[in-house]
């Protein structure tokens, strides 16, 4: 192994490193509001259904894979931590109170899909459908929050800690895409519910997604609106390079899609759709914030960037390697166990 | 209270109520693999009965280890951001390598393991347990070797100065490869080995006491207990290996472990009370020179002292004492009780109506499961308290370490959420244990065959 490591060029020789972990630490992310986003839709429909057995079942739609969803979280958060110490250090001390809420909610989502069917009591059973539905809503908001707030810009100070409030992180921007991402997430799960079902919970489910698309488009139009008109930074890489514009286009189509393909029966790609919609939406965010990873409004000079706030070349090098060894794989076997799991759910005696 | 004590509190308390369930995941992992392959040999259906029973138990504290885990990931970045920055490029990558090559593996077969009964065959049923087990294991491997790095810093150098100083990687294998690394792995491994044998021996012996479900108490009763004594035995070794390499290595810690203050021909308390302000220890049992012999296998070789270090540089020594000599006792006293097990099931008495069996050894086999459990919590926090004033062993004091920006109050608020919440899913956690353990295994007509599904007792009407 040490023989394999030593002929590998990390002594700062391979280019872009900085570059690619900012891609990289990018599809971490993605692939954690792709996958994780679906289950906290269901979480936010949760209270929708009509009967206990309805909540089994959204609750065994994704009881299979909604923990390895959240590893994409915690992966993304120690690839954070390897490549931009900086940002990983600055974002959970800054936004302390915010994150900790975050994990109360994750924590208490978790859980309630744990015990919520272990116990026939009806009141048992709507304490944690409530839990679990509130745990999904939060969490979704505070991901909203926080991409938000790094869009608009935060206070940082020389030494990138941030100087800012807690209150401070309440603004009307980051609220609003709060909101959307709620919206986005419900939609996101609207659609996994309805390919996931049948019968009388796939027609309600139906009903949803015709709903949540549409708080979606007016949350996304909004959104849009605001980020144009105060914070055009986000924007300038499109107007620069106007082939850029093939995202946002791509976006809108891979949305006005969704319907469509309900309307033919087509669940299956109706969610590669909304999956493909929320990839759009990352690489805006991405596009838009490149090179910076955290936005300093106040001195546009404290921001971090992919450079400031890496780690050495080296590393940077050897997490490549292990990306390269782990994803694939990874990747491989995650597809594998989504297909074992393909099709309507049905309720055994393993179930929740 | 300032920070600095918030901080460490909070940090101690969510990674030690974290670590009640890892350590059951990786030892149950190995129960499973154990039962379940020996269904896949004999195809007998009570081993297919064991396998489902304890899968349902490993999910539990499965979840339970997730929804905590989550929280350290963060916490780090949280609470500790200065040591975040400080050791991000070396620190980060371990984390980083846990979740991929840890983490998916482990939760994405995890949904084979607990939900594929009926929809793969028993070969790749059990292939996915195996690697529910094999992910259980490597997460163990990437956080120890994290934590050591902490311990026995390696394959680093230190870039920048004053506020900026940051240690960079040099050398990743002798990063992974610390000196500590790989004795505190196997330590930490057989450990978790240990609370998944008890776990089992334990409620294997409360049926028996119960004279519930017999046939199946028993067979599992015979897995945990051979797992149990090998785990036993094997952290016997594992333990002498690491607490003579920490002798080398951290010798202020080893000089806590056994409160030894004089650099000296040391003995061996095999217990006591160190008394800090007159530096000897009170009311103890002394071995002559054995401190010496296990530490070098030279009887007239002396053990340094924390005389030589400043008393800055040292950690609080009779909390250190005292959960070192606890976890060692501890460790004794699973070896003796496996033993024994072993003993009483070779000559035909652990299942047999034998009165002082039933009225001694049981009880205390279903007490077992809090043997690991203790042991483990307390070897922990011997080794990190033993690293103190340091969070990076020689390099960066805890006090040093923390988040700036992050004022008390929002630690205490923290920490008390933090506190209520964890408390009420410990309840909940037991609650639950409990309901699973009455209700027993579920006898089954015909092994693999899918169960017609019976809808709960208790619906709740439609709104409409």
């Amino acid at each position: 192994m040490n023989f394999f490591f030593a002929q590998m060029p990390f002594d700062g020789t391979l280019p872009y490193l900085n570059e690619i972990w900012f891609v990289l630490v990018g599809v971490l992310f993605t692939g954690y509001v792709m996958l994780d986003g679906f289950d906290l839709g269901v979480g936010a429909l949760h209270l929708f259904t009509k009967t206990d057995e309805e909540r089994r079942y959204m609750l065994n739609a994704i009881g299979p894979v909604w923990d390895g969803n959240e590893v994409w979280l915690v992966t993304g958060g120690g690839a954070l931590f390897a490549a931009f110490p900086e940002v990983y250090a600055t974002i959970f001390s800054g936004f302390y109170l915010a994150f900790v809420l975050l994990l109360f909610s994750l924590i208490f989502r978790a859980v309630a899909i744990e015990f919520r069917s272990k116990r026939p009591e009806a009141w048992w059973r709507k304490t944690w459908d409530f839990l679990f539905s509130l745990g999904s809503v939060l969490s979704s908001f505070l991901i909203g929050v926080a991409i938000g707030n790094i869009v608009w810009g935060i206070p940082l100070d020389q030494d990138h800690e941030f100087a800012g409030s807690f209150l401070g992180l309440l603004g009307p921007y980051p609220i609003l895409l709060g909101i959307t991402t709620v919206a986005l997430f419900a939609m996101h799960g609207a659609i996994y519910v309805v390919m996931k079902t049948e019968g009388e919970l796939q027609a309600r489910a139906r009903g949803w997604i015709t709903n949540t698309i549409i708080f979606f488009v007016l949350m996304y139009a909004a959104t849009s609106l605001a980020t144009l008109l105060y914070i055009p930074r986000m924007a300038a890489p499109l107007q620069t390079h106007p082939w850029l514009f093939a995202i946002p286009l791509l976006n809108v189509l891979a949305i006005a899609n969704i319907p469509r393909e309900i309307h033919l029966g087509n669940e299956f790609k109706a969610f590669l759709s909304s999956c493909a919609a929320m990839i759009a939406l990352m690489a805006l965010f991405g596009v838009g914030m490149f090179p910076h990873l955290v936005f300093c409004h106040t001195e546009p000079a404290n921001s971090l960037d992919i450079v400031n706030a890496a780690s050495s070349q080296k590393t940077l090098g050897i997490m490549l390697i292990i990306a390269c060894m782990g994803v694939p794989i990874v990747l491989a076997y995650t597809v594998c166990i989504y297909w074992i799991f393909r099709g309507k759910v049905k309720l055994e005696s393993m179930s929740y | 209270m300032d920070v600095l004590l918030l901080s460490r509190i909070q940090f101690a308390f969510t990674v030690a109520f974290h670590y009640i369930y890892p350590p059951l995941s990786i030892g149950l992992g190995m129960v499973l693999v154990i039962m379940e392959g020996m269904w896949i040999r004999t195809g007998e259906k009570a081993y297919h009965e064991m396998a489902r029973f304890w899968t349902k138990i490993f999910a539990l504290t499965f979840a339970m280890g997730v929804a905590t885990g989550i929280v350290m990931e963060f916490e780090f970045g949280t609470n500790w951001a200065t040591y975040s920055r400080y050791v991000g490029d070396v620190f980060g990558s371990a984390l980083a390598a846990e979740g991929i090559f840890a983490f998916f593996l482990e939760s994405g077969f995890l949904a084979v393991l607990l939900f594929g009964w009926n929809k793969v065959g028993p070969k790749m049923h059990f292939f996915s347990t195996c690697m529910v087990c094999l992910g259980a294991h490597f997460s163990a491997v990437w956080i120890v070797v994290a934590n050591s790095w902490q311990q026995t810093p390696a394959g680093y150098h230190i870039v920048g100065e004053g506020m900026h100083a940051r240690a960079e990687i040099t050398d990743f294998w002798a990063m992974v490869f610390s000196p500590s690394s790989m004795d505190r792995l196997s330590h930490t491994v057989v450990g978790a080995w240990q609370a998944g044998a008890f776990f089992v021996v334990s409620v294997s012996a409360y049926y028996l006491l119960k004279r519930r479900h017999l046939d199946f108490a028993q067979r599992c009763m015979k897995v945990g207990l051979a797992l149990a004594l090998a785990g036993s035995l094997l952290q016997l070794v594992t333990g002498d290996i690491s607490a003579k390499h920490v002798a080398v290595n951290q010798p202020a810690k080893l000089a806590a472990y056994e409160g030894l203050y004089h650099t000296e021909v040391a003995p061996l308390y095999v217990f006591g009370w160190v008394n800090e302000n007159e530096q000897k220890i009170q009311f103890g049992f002394a071995i002559p020179k054995m401190l010496s012999y296990l530490t070098y296998g030279d009887v007239n070789r002396p053990v340094t002292g924390l005389e030589e270090f400043a008393p800055k540089d040292r950690p609080p020594i009779n909390f250190v004492f005292q959960t070192y000599h606890a976890m060692v006792a501890i460790g004794f006293g699973l070896i003796g009780l496996s033993l024994l097990g072993m003993f009483l099931w070779w000559r035909g008495l652990l299942f047999a109506e034998v009165g002082w069996v039933r009225k001694l050894v049981l009880p205390l086999m279903v007490a077992s499961v809090l043997g690991p459990q203790f042991a483990n919590q307390l070897g922990w926090f011997s080794a990190e308290v033993g690293r103190q004033p340091w969070i990076v062993y020689g390099l960066l004091r805890t006090s040093d370490a923390l988040s700036k920006v992050v004022k008390a109050d929002a630690v205490l608020t923290s920490l008390i959420l933090f506190t209520t919440i964890y408390l009420l899913l410990f309840g909940l956690f037991i609650f639950l244990l409990n309901e699973k353990i009455q209700h027993g295994p579920d006898h089954e007509k015909d092994a693999g065959e899918p169960h017609p599904y019976t809808p709960p007792q208790i619906l709740d009407q439609p709104r409409a």
